[in-house]
């Protein structure tokens, strides 16, 4: 793993954060743009690790902050698929066009 | 080349090639499925940066946590085998253009950037080195987001409880007001 450049590493983290972002942005259904979601998070949680075994490796910091990301999106993602089971019962899709009673 | 790289760049086409799929496919099921295999190309990334313990709790809490909560919210609320519409042109062009010049700046810094290791002698990942500080409350400890991060997660398995919870529905003989506001509506 040494042979790997750090910059290839994050060249990969940060094309699967861009394709989170086009999923975020391209769908209309809000259990896939959930899941972009979870791309993003996991391309920085890439980062974070990377980072910390290629240029702080007498620390831990970056362990860390991967375990915190993960607790929060576990965390996110109960939340996030509750809102989306109740908006199914009260309006019967979660496509966001639909979905637009709130609407500002 | 090691076999180490070259362990790391299949994976890492692995990773992107179902992250592709994931973002493009018009099926829903499907999606769900290549998100799961990207989730474990990345975790055997960890691996491959000794991170065994991080490897672990990826493969744990996103592919048999997260994935699977996805998966069955999709069978609550949806028909098997329905294609999933695509958005506006005008939507579309903006994430494209958004994604593409976005992802042109980072790689163009990456590139134009030196990374500078701290050089300081390593100390060992090991589960052991994380335990200790993870839940040591001297100056670099994390016991405090520890803590934090435990309320956080009660709360949301509370209000996830109370958001999808099914409103029971009034009988009469219950709340003795509902009559009278039958008639006022």
């Amino acid at each position: 793993m040494e042979q790997v450049p750090l910059s290839h590493v994050l060249i990969l983290s940060s094309i699967l954060f861009f394709l989170g972002i086009y999923g975020f942005f391209s769908r209309r259904n809000m259990i896939t743009m959930l899941m972009s979601v979870e791309l993003i998070l996991n391309s920085i949680n890439i980062n974070f690790v990377a980072f910390n075994k290629y240029l702080y490796p007498h620390q831990l910091e970056g362990v860390f902050f991967t375990l915190f990301i993960i607790t929060i999106a576990a965390a996110e993602v109960s939340l996030a698929i509750a809102i989306v089971i109740n908006l199914y019962r009260r309006f019967n899709t979660i496509d966001i066009e639909d979905t637009n009673t709130m609407k500002f | 080349m090691s076999a180490s790289a070259i362990l790391f760049y299949i994976l890492g086409a692995l990773i992107l090639t179902f992250g592709i799929l994931t973002v493009f496919t018009r099926k829903i099921f499907r999606a769900a499925v290549y998100l799961l295999l990207s989730l474990i190309g990345i975790a055997g990334i960890y691996i491959l940066m000794d991170m065994q313990f991080v490897a672990a709790l990826q493969i744990v809490i996103y592919v048999g946590g997260i994935v699977v909560l996805i998966i069955f919210s999709i069978f609550l609320t949806h028909q098997a085998g329905e294609r999933l519409p695509s958005r506006l042109p005008k939507h579309l062009l903006w994430a494209v253009s958004m994604a593409s010049v976005g992802l042109g700046l980072t790689i163009w810094t990456l590139y134009n950037y030196s990374y500078t290791p701290a050089g300081i002698a390593p100390i060992e990942h090991s589960v052991k080195n994380i335990g200790r500080q993870l839940l040591s409350y001297d100056k670099f400890g994390y016991v405090f987001p520890f803590e934090v991060v435990s309320v956080l997660l009660l709360a949301a398995m509370i209000g996830s409880i109370v958001i999808a919870m099914k409103k029971k529905q009034e009988t009469p003989s219950n709340s003795p007001n509902s009559g009278e506001k039958k008639i006022l509506n």
